[in-house]
């Protein structure tokens, strides 16, 4: 008995090390890979330290933050309004650091003709005003538009960039995973969807996109991404607060130096610089 | 000792009874109340107002309206019954566009005022803005918030649940999808299903039915996700190139997945039904000379009805609960479907798609429920439609 007591003590108190001492990390699925990767590579240079990352979303993260049970928020889209005003009502000055980009392309079939289209095409199209290929110079074809599901911070995001706020329409199909939009896409020939740069493949054709009604367009890709050139690009964004700064600043520095850098590269997305 | 533990058997057994309806009552009962809550949440996002200039005379706008404005589907106050002005929407997001990070203040304590000035100043303006942000007394007019009605939920037909200001939750055409593939599957499992529990009931030797049987019992244990895929990758291109379709992902691909997978239960079940028609009555039948087809078509298949019906009726049960086959499968466009070769949404794949996302207690989460509810009251009909058959038939041969 007593010796059981004792271990559980050591138990405790080895738990409660680890929870002080540890780097939390929570938010966004969209960031998970990444982050987790980043940890691992952070931990290989830094042995002693420890970082522990879950997901949960975007939503979840920032809530975290507030209520102290995370250190670093990760998000795929800028902080809400919403939720600068509960940071502001307890005095919480939260610092953002941009880790990443994710660039969103949009696909066709590789039989499509059509090349580019300007924002304001896409927007008719995802909203159902424009239901012909002929309409934006292709094939005598009927536009069959592909989503993903309404969970998805991507649908949020190419709601937002794209269809400026307004809704998609309503017989839109609605995919459950980037895959599952690749797959639809490469077997339909009158396709349209959306998935992250990092999925592009040969068997889907990526569109060149304008947003400035036509006068420039550009592929999606880490180089027109980065430069600023490609339109449909998110931020990915660390939320801190920053009394705290000095506890996160070693594995956030580690994020954005030259190497951490790289294994963004690697895991597909743009890096910051 | 022996009494004793032959009692304690029987409570353990009626305890272990009256427990697991007792818990089932409490899981409708849960599900019920989480869903009754929808009719009482808001039109308009918790805690946001709509707010408009002084000059404005609109007072009522519905959720689909409130839509069509900040889709800028309705650009004129006067097509809702208002003065004949251009319609300008204004969301928290645009803030930056209006003023600077300076004029709003480091902790944004100026956004209110400011917004509030900005919609006095604009006569068309309709501005989302949290109810908190406002200054007192400001002299805006507001649109009138009602609790979401029955009506527009069972009768709508938009499923928009995250659309801001104002979810839609049309349920008409996930309800019509969700019925309308399971009327499919049901019409092609049917035919096969009971000409399988005919064959291997009555027509094949005992070998053949040996081997048979657990073949098709097999088809029980795959996953759900695998005869999804198989669907996406095989039966979805097959379609669209047969029909010329341009788009493959339909209802028929989902009533076909379906039907696939509720062959097993109606052949297990018919057929054991089949096997079980009492022997007299076939013996009777072919001692009045009637031939084998006969006896089968005329006594054993009546004979069996109740069992086939059952059958029929698990089948159903697992073709309108089915998930994530019909979910890869069938496109989920949140549309009334007019003909089966349309993508189409079911109830199942709906909660299954959002519920992960939907935040606890809000109107998006309760509008699960409901759909959860609406599930059950189909099932529950099912079952007292074969109650009805079962207990006819029965009468019919005892």
């Amino acid at each position: 008995m007593n010796r059981k007591q004792i271990l559980i003590s050591i138990l405790a108190a080895f738990c409660m090390y680890a929870t002080a001492e540890a780097q939390r990390i929570k938010g966004s699925d969209t960031l998970l890979p990444l982050t987790q990767e980043l940890a691992e590579e952070y931990l290989a240079e830094h042995p002693d330290r420890e970082v522990i990352v879950t997901g949960g979303g975007t939503g979840v993260g920032l809530a975290a933050l507030p209520e102290k049970t995370t250190d670093i928020a990760m998000a795929s889209r800028r902080i809400k309004f919403s939720e600068k005003m509960k940071f502001a009502e307890i005095n919480l000055d939260a610092k953002e650091v941009i880790v990443a980009y994710d660039a969103l392309a949009v696909v066709v079939n590789p039989s499509n003709p059509v090349d580019s289209l300007t924002r304001e095409q896409l927007e008719a199209i995802f909203r159902g005003k424009i239901t012909n290929w002929k309409e934006v110079g292709g094939e005598d074809r009927k536009i069959v538009v592909y989503s993903r599901e309404t969970s998805s911070g991507t649908y949020e995001f190419f709601k937002e960039s794209v269809l400026d706020n307004k809704n998609y329409m309503s017989s839109i199909l609605s995919m459950p995973a980037t895959g599952a939009i690749i797959q639809s896409v490469r077997q339909t020939k009158g396709a349209i969807g959306y998935i992250g740069l990092a999925y592009l493949n040969r068997y889907v054709k990526a569109l060149a996109v304008s947003y400035d009604s036509g006068r420039h367009y550009a592929y999606p890709s880490v180089g027109t991404a980065a430069d600023g050139t490609y339109p449909i690009v998110r931020p990915l964004y660390y939320y801190y607060d920053a009394a705290r700064e000095a506890a996160v600043s070693p594995f956030i520095s580690f994020a954005l130096s030259p190497a951490g850098q790289e294994s963004v590269l690697r895991q597909g997305f743009v890096p910051v610089k | 000792m022996k009494r004793f533990l032959e009692r304690a058997v029987k409570w353990l057994l009626t305890a272990s009874g009256f427990v697991t309806s007792l818990v089932i009552l409490l899981i409708i009962a849960f599900l019920f109340a989480e869903g009754a809550g929808l009719f009482s949440e808001r039109v308009i996002e918790d805690g946001y107002v709509l707010a408009l200039n002084r000059e404005n005379t609109v007072k009522e706008l519905s959720a689909a309206e409130i839509k069509a404005v900040f889709d800028e589907d309705v650009t004129n106050w006067n097509e809702l019954g208002g003065p004949d002005m251009a319609i300008e929407t204004f969301r928290l997001e645009d803030a930056d566009d209006y003023f600077t990070e300076e004029q709003l203040g480091p902790q944004y304590e100026n956004a209110g005022s400011l917004i509030a000035a900005l919609v006095e100043s604009r006569p068309g303006m309709i501005a989302f803005i949290p109810e908190s942000m406002l200054p007192e007394d400001p002299s805006l007019n507001f649109i009138k918030d009602k609790t979401i009605s029955p009506g527009e939920v069972l009768a709508g037909s938009e499923w928009f649940p995250t659309a801001t200001p104002a979810p839609l939750f049309g349920i008409w055409p996930l309800l019509a999808g969700t019925l309308w593939v399971s009327l499919f599957a049901i019409l092609f499992a049917l035919p096969f299903g009971i000409s399988i529990a005919v064959y291997m009931a009555e027509v094949a030797s005992g070998r053949v039915r040996n081997i048979l049987k657990p073949i098709i019992e097999l088809l029980n244990g795959i996953p759900s996700v695998v005869y999804g895929f198989f669907g996406l990758i095989v039966i979805v291109p097959l379609l669209q190139q047969v029909f010329g379709l341009p788009v493959g992902e339909s209802g028929l691909a989902g009533s076909i997945v379906l039907a696939i997978m509720a062959l097993p239960t109606i052949v297990t079940v018919a057929e054991d039904a089949m096997r079980n028609c009492p022997r007299s009555l076939r013996e009777a039948s072919l001692a009045l000379g009637a031939t084998k087809w006969q006896t089968i078509s005329r006594v054993v298949i009546p004979a069996s009805m109740s069992g086939i019906a059952s059958g029929v009726v698990l089948g159903i049960g697992r073709a309108i609960g089915e998930t994530m086959a019909v979910l890869m499968v069938t496109g989920n466009a949140a549309v009334v479907p007019t003909s089966i070769l349309e993508p189409l949404r079911t109830i199942p794949a709906t909660i299954a798609a959002e519920l992960g996302e939907a935040p606890a207690g809000g109107a998006h989460y309760q509008s699960l429920f409901l759909l959860g509810v609406i599930l059950f009251f189909i099932t529950f009909i099912i079952n007292l439609c074969v109650e009805y058959i079962s207990s006819r038939s029965k009468a019919k041969y005892n």
